[in-house]
């Protein structure tokens, strides 16, 4: 991709007037010797949903967990270039990974309740930031249940165990108790790849809601969720060398109606992939 | 093309005369399974069969002695008068030390070596020196405990605290190993669930590790203990009473266990000790353990219902 293309692209939000949050410079990331992501360059607006796709191996999964430093419990790896978060670098000596993830939360492919009841779940987070009054914590429970369209379904019932919920209830619980800490983003990767039709849909339509109060970063393989959910999306492709690189990004509607790149345009095609 | 399809018609011919010249091996095969199966049957009655012997051979001798007075009574010349109060009491003590002892140590080390060891050679070499340890005979640990504990540190002989001590050497690796494997257990998820949530690594070992791993790690406690209830040799190593007249009072009394009593009355020349009051004892001793076997199955029975 030419300098000025990049240029282009990196741009691309600010005639919209939308405010920066997150900006990547040149983040380029290794398993062992291996490189996985090399040269990623892009921004992330606020109150945007931005969707990461393409082929698998790809590394935008790797890349979802360079920008709250998840990939830092990985044994081997290193990470290079920037990540500014309000213009700071996450990965400056001074900057805690813990206080970093508590602003920067996280929804993992496979619904991951802890083995608790409904209530301890999305407890949980703000009891470890040091909440100790019930009320509080009942508070902040009911909110975010609310919040994550799962209040109206375990409502009285907050006490069963979270495993005893279906798998679409669970994805949505994982939310719930994500947004319990309120963090300003909200990394999703791959948030319905192992639910239902129906499942997906709610997640998708509480993406859209929640869209109003976070920055949501999503992960998908599915492209027709990246057209229906996202406001920007972002194409990676892997090369020779099995390492990924940013291919276009840009608005969801240019990228699937008007790619610029042949590859985004074979991919979105259903070509390969 | 042609050639290609010619070849492929040769070697579907002999491929098919190739069968059909080893014939039909079905039943042959199955009878094979037949055998094994038959065989496997036979190694598991053996076990079975040969322990109830035991067991029904033992219990036709104790029937009569094993009573209330029995469990109530000190040692006796007498047989009609003996019994193995001191040394239930004694037992129960050291191996409730034990526990007290061994838990935390080796909760820790496996902690450590799960959660917080880089793993590097030092890990592996500490990891392989942990399972060796867990091979070692009893009876070394017994030299240690008396090396270590009474010559080298000036402790008793025979006391509670350092027949607990040395037992606690002996189980620490069967704790350490078996409490990492419910550490390892937890799945990644929920742990990464809850860094996800921005804890410390401790607080995320207190909350989801500890809780998702305790079951597993008591359970595998537990059998460490009724192990180090049945030991003999280190505690006559460390000088422990193979009979004694009064229940341990505190962690500096002399104590005896029910293994050495047991072994001390098996060598009794009279038969009523021989054949009645020996095997009361020991049926004492398999009722506390096969308890304490009990007690495991029934945490994890109860973990494995809860979680579902």
């Amino acid at each position: 991709m030419s300098e000025e293309l990049m240029q282009v692209q990196t741009e691309i939000g600010e005639e919209d007037g939308l405010s920066t949050i997150l900006e990547i410079r040149s983040l380029h990331f290794h398993y062992g010797e291996n490189p996985a992501l090399k040269d990623i360059n892009m921004k992330i607006y606020r109150n945007r949903i931005t969707a990461l796709i393409g082929p698998s191996g790809c590394g935008k999964s790797t890349f979802l967990r360079c920008l709250n430093r998840m990939n830092d419990l990985i044994p081997n790896t290193r990470v290079e270039g920037e990540v500014l978060l309000h213009g700071r670098n996450i990965y400056d000596r001074d900057i805690d990974p813990v206080r970093l993830r508590r602003n920067v939360g996280m929804v993992f492919q496979q619904p991951n309740p802890f083995p608790k009841s409904i209530y301890e779940n999305v407890a949980y987070g703000p009891k470890m930031y040091g909440v100790r009054s019930r009320t509080a914590l009942r508070e902040v429970a009911e909110k975010s249940l609310q919040q994550a369209a799962l209040w109206d379904e375990v409502a009285g019932r907050l006490q069963i165990s979270a495993l005893s919920l279906s798998g679409g209830q669970q994805q949505r619980l994982c939310i719930a108790r994500t947004i319990a800490v309120e963090p300003e983003i909200i990394l999703m990767d791959e948030p319905a790849s192992a639910l239902d039709p129906i499942a997906t849909m709610k997640i998708e339509e509480l993406m859209r809601h929640l869209a109003e109060a976070y920055t949501i970063i999503i992960v998908t393989h599915n492209m027709q969720q990246a057209s229906r959910v996202s406001d920007y999306t972002a194409f990676f492709m892997v090369d020779e060398n099995r390492s990924g690189y940013l291919v276009e990004y840009g608005k969801t509607q240019d990228i699937f109606i008007q790619p610029q790149n042949k590859q985004t345009e074979d991919y979105i095609s259903g070509r390969f992939g | 093309m042609i050639g290609y399809t010619r070849r492929n018609v040769r070697t579907e011919m002999t491929r098919k005369a190739v069968l059909e010249a080893a014939g039909d091996n079905i039943l042959l095969e199955k009878t094979k399974g037949h055998i094994f199966t038959g065989l496997c049957v036979a190694a598991t009655l053996f076990g079975i069969v040969s322990l109830a012997a035991l067991l029904v051979y033992v219990f036709r001798d104790a029937v009569g002695w094993l009573d209330w007075q029995f469990v109530t009574s000190t040692p006796s010349r007498f047989a009609e008068k003996a019994g193995v109060y001191p040394m239930i009491v004694g037992s129960t003590f050291v191996v409730a030390l034990v526990a007290v002892f061994s838990l935390p140590l080796g909760v820790g080390a496996a902690v450590w070596l799960e959660e917080y060891a880089r793993d590097n050679w030092m890990k592996r070499i500490i990891e392989m020196n942990i399972a060796n340890l867990a091979g070692v005979p009893s009876i070394v640990y017994g030299l240690l405990g008396l090396g270590f504990f009474v010559s080298t540190l000036g402790l008793p002989h025979g006391i509670v605290l350092v027949g607990a001590f040395t037992l606690t050497l002996r189980v620490l690796p069967i704790v350490i190993v078996s409490s990492q494997e419910a550490i390892r257990a937890v799945p990644v998820s929920h742990r990464h669930a809850s860094l996800g949530l921005g804890t410390t690594q401790w607080q995320m070992i207190r909350t989801v590790v500890l809780p998702e791993s305790i079951p597993g790690i008591m359970t595998g406690t537990i059998l460490a203990l009724a192990n180090a209830m049945g030991e003999t040799a280190p505690l006559i190593m460390i000088g422990a009473a193979t009979s004694i007249f009064t229940a341990p009072r505190g962690i500096f009394s002399s104590f005896s266990a029910l293994p050495l009593q047991i072994y001390a009355w098996s060598d009794f020349p009279k038969q009523e000790f021989q054949h009645g009051v020996t095997p009361a004892a020991i049926i004492v001793l398999l009722i506390i353990l096969l308890s304490m076997n009990g007690m495991a199955i029934y945490i994890r029975h109860r973990f494995r219902t809860k979680k579902s």
